[in-house]
């Protein structure tokens, strides 16, 4: 069965290299620009996992995942977080709000497939 | 490769977004907009830039954009104060971030040095007290950037991830403590010991105890065993909490940095413990035990929660038992990487769904419509020559042919105004390089400049936008270089110490018009007047207006800057612009108000394609006078033309003076003028609104010409802006209404000399 992934980035570089990997791997994928599409796109595509960005306009990513938590039909979702090695305080705060993950930018295809598979039955 | 490059390229156009998304950003802060949207705008621009630049490996820019990144970041949290200063020193950072997102993209070098020195600065901003030194050889030394694999997708999802398979199943089975115990003697140096106790955290957020089972599982053989002695009555579960205790035997050759790598995600949501050696499973075993010979009272009311046993490993058979509790025990071959190829063979057949905000865009090779603009002008040729026949045959106007002419006509003309408009673009694309311009030149000379655009959406020809960029940039280097005093000079006299340039481009007329003004100290017309004398450019008696004095900087070899700057210095000088300006069918003047600024006037036609003019006769010739010149045309009454000098004369319209200017005379067709009273008047105004009266013998009427360019096919000719192919097929000559003005003002309407200039009209 395919598995369906959400990727939550507002930048259009970010997204595609995301959709590279995934595709690659064999995954449908999903996208949003930003954290309030992506719990548009959430309720219309209910993903097996979610991949977010943290700095993003609208809705960030922090509040994306606390929004995807409280939710009694997602919160069981697994969410990666993408971030960058410098940040542990955003890491931190990220599982705070309820990320599962994180994938450090820049990533490769197979880190991010064995974060995926980390997260994911 | 192909995706990852077409990646790349997507990754560079969104670099030119966010990078104006950045500029705007700072300028909108150096305007004092400090709030939290604006920086966080300009914080994530510069982050996705590093983003980006960070999965293409492109160092030298990650680098930059970090420190840049850094600063903003903290500028974002309020440990830096958003000050103009600080939007002024970013905006330079910004410039230089552009430049290494330009040589990432093999468009240009970066001055390292210069970028390093930016770094330093930044990084002082973001703690004073470090030491800048370390920064700056940091950065210079990236000048081969270490790449970065971007590997090809490999592993791809295995089976084992299928939903609700865990890789594993379970199978109840039994165990002998004896055996386990005598086989510690046994006991390799690659056995491990994982004790793993989550907390409802770690469910909170949606990680799984199966998942690490399965991720150790990956590292080597386990047998995980199952404390669940604090688990409490089914009434009083609280179903959120977490209440047991893994005990995992683990053998692998990896060492405890892996191991513990697996708890990565859960670190903190689960207490840990990884010892080397089976003493701990030999613990939980007995404690296993205890639970199983006195088991809780309250597991009987229930059903009692079996101790689970699982063992999660490769063909590693479980020696022979005595039943001590029935146990569930999981048996699974080692999830094998192997078997993801099946769902890598199609990795294509997956559906990519973008929900992301629709646009609809068709990309077009230019040179599609550049044919087709070509094929309407002849259009518009053939259609003229179709009428002209008509008209030639004697076919009444009101006729269903010259009807049906009309029509065509107008057909023609809508198809001409919609193909323009595809090529059409707004200058913003030229605006937008300016800001920075504007920067670093002041930057240079040491002034304060602040830029003011307006009308960067106006629309204009393809053709015209890329002829815009280099006179503009002159006008610009112009307006602060020699325009703007230094920050002091304007202190003194009163004004604001930052000066303002302003950027316009606006409709007129049926052209375009840029305007550069700058409210600096204004032409200082004794000094530009005592260089033209001095250079031999003008005779030292000569009379002349403010407004001529003026226009001497266009006069070729002049040049008032008395020491060469670094900026407007470069061997270019406004000769040169005005030069090219004319090429393109073009004007640029200049208004100078001593003490308050200068303004440049650039105009340019909407398209260098087709002209609405009205044909008249010149001496036998045919010419064309754009209709946007034309004011009025009139048959002057004789008490309103009055002689003016030796030779000149002048028309009364209404109540005012115009000159007279015989066409035929200016462009050398015929030495003596007739009388005006015998021809027509064209009354025009040029781009400054200066006015005059052009004298020809007789109007055709009015029709939209394709201009062909003289420079191209013959050569630049004074008093003529272009050429034309008429209906009956000659060609002729468009008049530049401006020069022939200027040509008559700088005459004072003196006879043209002898020599006539030859002009081919065939």
């Amino acid at each position: 069965m395919t598995r369906t992934v959400l990727t939550v980035d507002d930048s259009r570089t970010m997204r595609d290299m995301l959709r590279m990997a995934l595709v690659g791997a064999g995954f449908n994928v999903v996208e949003a620009v930003d954290g309030e599409h992506g719990l548009e796109v959430l309720s219309a595509h209910r993903p097996d996992i979610i991949i977010t960005d943290i700095n993003m306009p609208k809705l960030d990513g922090f509040g994306f995942i606390e929004a995807v938590r409280v939710d009694d039909d997602y919160r069981a979702i697994p969410i990666l977080v993408l971030t960058t090695e410098s940040d542990p305080a955003k890491k931190q705060r990220a599982r705070e709000a309820g990320a599962t993950g994180w994938i450090v930018k820049p990533f490769n295809p197979e880190k991010l497939v064995d974060a995926i598979r980390r997260v994911a039955a | 490769m192909d995706e990852l490059e077409a990646i790349k390229v997507t990754f560079f156009q969104e670099c030119e977004e966010l990078l104006a998304d950045l500029e705007g950003g700072l300028l909108a802060m150096q305007e004092g907009a400090g709030d939290s949207e604006t920086v966080n705008a300009v914080f994530r621009a510069v982050h996705s830039i590093k983003g980006g630049a960070g999965a293409f490996g492109l160092e030298p820019l990650v680098r930059f954009a970090h420190v840049f990144e850094t600063l903003l970041d903290a500028v974002r949290a309020g440990s830096v104060p958003n000050t103009v200063e600080l939007a002024a020193v970013l905006l330079r950072a910004s410039d230089i971030l552009a430049d290494h997102v330009s040589a990432a993209r093999g468009l240009g070098d970066v001055d390292m040095a210069a970028s390093a020195a930016m770094a330093a600065e930044l990084e002082t901003w973001t703690d004073p007290n470090a030491a800048p030194v370390a920064a700056a050889p940091a950065v210079v030394e990236e000048a081969a950037p270490a790449p970065v694999a971007v590997a090809e997708p490999v592993v791809a999802a295995d089976d084992a991830m299928d939903d609700d398979d865990l890789g594993f199943i379970f199978v109840p089975q039994t165990i002998s403590v004896e055996a386990q115990a005598a086989d510690a003697d046994l006991v390799p140096s690659n056995v491990w010991t994982v004790s793993i106790r989550p907390k409802s955290d770690l469910y909170r957020k949606a990680n799984e105890t199966a998942l690490l089972l399965r991720e150790l599982n990956r590292l080597g053989p386990i047998k995980a065993t199952l404390d669940d002695r604090a688990l409490p009555a089914l009434e009083d579960l609280d179903p959120e909490a977490a209440f047991v205790t893994w005990s995992v035997r683990l053998e692998t050759e990896d060492d405890e940095a892996a191991i513990r790598e697996v708890f990565e995600f859960v670190d903190g949501d689960c207490d840990l413990e990884i010892t080397r050696g089976e003493a701990a499973v030999e613990d939980a075993m007995a404690s296993l035990l205890a639970v199983a010979e006195a088991p809780a009272p309250v597991v009987e009311a229930v059903e009692p929660p079996p101790a689970p046993v699982i063992e999660i490993a490769a063909p590693a058979p479980v020696a022979e038992v005595a039943p001590v509790a029935p146990a569930p025990v999981v048996e699974a071959p080692k999830p094998a990487i192997a078997a993801a190829a099946p769902a890598a063979a199609t990795p294509k057949a997956t559906q990519v769904e973008v929900p992301g905000p629709g646009q609809s865009v068709i990309r077009v090779d230019p040179e599609r419509i550049d044919r087709l603009i070509d094929l309407v002008g002849e259009l518009v040729i053939n259609q003229a020559m179709l009428a002209q026949r008509v008209g030639e045959y004697g076919i009444a106007p009101s006729s269903n042919l010259a009807m049906g002419l009309d029509e065509l006509e107008q057909l023609t003309r809508e198809i001409q105004d919609s193909v323009m408009a595809i090529r059409a673009q707004p200058v913003k694309s030229v605006f937008q390089r300016m800001p920075r311009l504007v920067r670093e030149v002041a930057n240079m000379t040491s002034k304060q400049a602040r830029l003011v655009m307006e009308g960067e959406n106006t629309e204009v020809d393809k053709t015209v936008i890329e002829r815009l960029s280099d006179p503009i940039t002159h006008m610009l280097r112009n307006a602060i270089d020699h325009g703007l005093e230094s920050p002091e000079e304007r202190k003194a006299a009163g004004k604001n110490p930052e000066g303002v340039v302003r950027l316009a481009a606006l409709h007129r007329s049926g052209r375009i018009v840029i305007e550069v003004s700058d409210d600096g100290k204004g032409i200082n017309r004794e000094r530009v007047f005592g260089i033209a004398v001095k250079k031999g450019l003008i005779a030292p008696d000569l009379q002349l207006t403010d407004e001529e004095i003026d226009n001497l900087i266009f006069l070729p070899g002049f040049s008032t800057a008395e020491k060469i700057s670094d900026v407007s210095g470069r061997g270019v000088g406004m000769d040169v612009v005005k030069r090219s300006v004319q090429a393109l069918g073009g004007r640029i003047s200049i208004t100078s108000r001593p003490g308050l600024g200068s303004t440049f006037t650039l105009s340019l036609p909407l398209t260098l394609a087709v002209l609405d003019g009205m044909v008249v006769d010149v001496a036998g010739e045919t010419l064309v006078v754009p209709l946007a010149a034309i004011v009025e045309s009139l048959r002057p009454k004789p008490e309103e033309v009055r002689p003016l000098g030796p030779v000149g004369s002048v028309l009364a319209v209404r109540d005012s003076f115009v000159p007279l200017i015989d066409v035929g005379q200016a462009l050398g067709y015929r030495a003596h003028s007739p009388h005006p009273t015998d021809g027509v008047v064209l009354l025009v105004e040029g781009e400054d609104g200066s006015r005059a009266a052009l004298v020809a013998d007789a109007i055709h009427g009015q029709r939209q010409v394709v201009i062909k360019s003289l420079e191209q096919n013959y050569q630049q000719v004074e008093g003529v802006a272009a050429a034309t192919i008429l209906g009956d097929g000659r060609v002729a000559l468009i008049l530049d209404v401006d020069a022939t003005i200027a040509m008559r003002r700088r005459e004072g309407g003196a006879p043209r000399p002898t020599e006539p200039t030859l002009i081919a009209a065939e």
